[in-house]
């Protein structure tokens, strides 16, 4: 995956997460719940989603590491640069 | 097979942490001994017609796209659309004492603006003391911290002068929540305060079957096993740590981990001979009566206007187990009809709950139990009218259902509809890998044991492993 592709595959998980938040204008270097509504309990779902989708596992006492969708492409960049993006389907 | 996670229950927690843990592939069955689902929140068909139990109201209403709300949460976490729900708010409710020849009543509803001017009109000088109290509440995140040995009563007697709005606050609050005999924890207080008076109440349409029907729908959808008619006689336990259970029937199944929504005493009872020790799980000893009525018409055509109503007879409530089998002098009065459902229920529906002594109903011989249970339905309609109209000339079919009828279909002990007043909030039990979730893990009602059933799964089955 490239850097985008990194991008596409956070935001896509988000989407899927929090289905009503607008994610049109998230900027990377800001942290992403003073941009959306994200709870802790959301950011686990996070973790859970990359380690479904990707097999990548993210131990808690990095979880801050993906606070901003900037931080996210540089944390998972190593991790996913052999992976393939994977969104996932409409949902109903 | 080995499982990951066997939960005990298919109760509204056991079924939230069953999708929490097939939405991330783990290997995962509910266990649930009833033919049905839904534990204290299920349904029932009697001639013709479904019943619900359980559910006069879903708390914690809030309109849809509310951040940081329980119910919001909740959904996102079971990724269950808010318009699923379908949920229709109630109108008004109120709290009603019959004081002398005086009748006050205390309306609420989904606005808090309503409570408050409620309480300028019926007790113009607490006002500023009851904006105080709102202020001090405690918040959902105290939950887990709570020691739970601070009393919501000695602490309302230091913010609000007047006894008789005190007891206003209690009754609704400990009616639809407290487990524990007299008063509920200042914690709980402030849960339950939240989630009836300041968020609200609403009814998904069709009642608590469309709700479990989402549920159910969404964790098969993930791949869930779901077994009914599957109870567990005992969970197995080497060396400290739970690594399975033995069903009914003999049949033994390995885990990874047990979550258990059967109650707390009730899953001491299921380690049997390697329950930890030394640890105060005492039977809960509030359970209730419910008597149903089906009307010919709609409730309000006969003036009953209030979506719930709760009662009490005299200046002081007591909250406790009766001598006798019920507790005439307090109760709750629900009227589902009241709900603005988009689609008006098909029959007028008037439920009354009151407090009743689960000892009294077991002890019955069968042919005794059901003259009891006609006898009570009479004192218990009598004592709803002296706060709502009548309903009796238009009553076309009823049922009752008691402490005896709770404790055989959800297996509480001592029917106790709240559970153990010893809460685990922590969910541990002194077992490895065994925790509980639902009502013993110390949050009620339909959206508290959905969120317990979450949490649970996320700390001990997801961020754990």
């Amino acid at each position: 995956m490239t850097n985008e592709e990194i991008k596409l595959a956070v935001l896509d998980i988000i989407a899927t997460i929090a289905p009503d938040e607008d994610l049109s204008h998230i900027e990377p270097e800001l942290k992403l719940r003073e941009q959306i509504e994200l709870d802790s309990m959301d950011f686990l779902d996070i973790v859970m989603e990359l380690r479904k989708r990707y097999g990548v596992q993210v131990p808690e006492t990095e979880y801050m590491q993906l606070a901003t969708l900037q931080g996210c492409v540089d944390y998972l960049g190593p991790k996913l640069h052999d992976k393939q993006l994977k969104t996932s389907p409409a949902r109903a | 097979m080995r499982y990951d996670t066997l939960i005990i229950g298919a109760g509204m927690s056991g079924l939230a942490a069953g999708i929490r843990l097939a939405q991330f592939g783990r290997r995962v069955a509910i266990l649930e001994r009833h033919y049905l689902w839904g534990g204290l929140n299920s349904f029932y068909k009697r001639a013709g017609r479904r019943f619900d139990t359980g559910l006069h109201a879903l708390t914690n209403y809030v309109p849809p796209r509310t951040s940081g709300a329980p119910l919001t949460r909740i959904l996102r976490q079971l990724r269950i659309p808010y318009d699923a729900l379908a949920l229709a708010p109630q109108g008004f409710s109120e709290s009603a004492f019959r004081v002398g020849g005086d009748l006050p009543r205390l309306r609420f509803g989904n606005d808090f603006e309503l409570m408050r001017s409620e309480v300028a009109r019926l007790f113009p000088s607490e006002t500023a003391r009851f904006d105080g109290l709102v202020r001090a509440l405690p918040g959902y995140d105290d939950v887990a911290a709570s020691d739970g040995s601070t009393s919501a009563r000695a602490t309302l007697e230091q913010l609000i002068v007047d006894p008789l709005l005190r007891e206003m606050l209690l009754l609704p609050l400990c009616y639809y929540g407290s487990p524990r005999e007299h008063d509920l924890t200042w914690t709980e207080f402030g849960v339950l305060f939240r989630s009836i008076f300041l968020e609200g109440l609403a009814r998904p349409e069709g009642g608590v079957k469309h709700l479990l029907d989402l549920l159910v729908a969404r964790y098969r959808g993930l791949g869930g096993e779901l077994r009914m008619r599957c109870g567990v006689r005992r969970i197995l336990i080497t060396d400290g740590r739970a690594h399975g259970v033995v069903l009914d029937d003999g049949t033994q199944l390995e885990c990874e981990q047990i979550l258990s929504c059967a109650g707390w005493p009730e899953t001491l009872g299921l380690c049997a001979d390697a329950a930890p020790r030394g640890l105060a799980a005492s039977v809960g000893r509030l359970s209730f009566v419910e008597s149903i009525s089906v009307l010919d018409r709609e409730p309000a055509s006969l003036g009953i206007d209030s979506t719930i109503t709760f009662f009490n007879d005299g200046e002081h409530f007591e909250y406790a187990r009766p001598a006798g089998p019920a507790d005439l002098r307090s109760g709750v009065i629900c009227c589902p009809n009241n709900y603005a459902s988009a689609t008006p229920l098909r029959e007028g529906l008037l439920r009354v709950t009151v407090l009743a002594n689960h000892e009294r109903w077991a002890a019955l011989d069968e042919q005794a139990y059901r003259a009891e249970k006609q006898a009570v339905f009479g004192s218990v309609v009598d004592a709803a009218e002296r706060f709502v109209p009548s309903v009796r000339a238009h009553t076309v079919y009823s049922d009752t259902f008691t402490p005896r009828t709770v404790e055989h279909f959800t297996g509480h002990r001592g029917g106790a509809v709240y559970g153990s007043p010893d809460k685990r909030g922590d969910a541990s039990t002194g077992v490895l890998g065994l925790y509980l979730c639902g009502t013993d893990q110390g949050l009620v009602g339909i959206v508290g044991a959905l969120l317990s059933g979450i949490t649970v799964a996320n700390k001990y089955a997801l961020v754990a492993q």
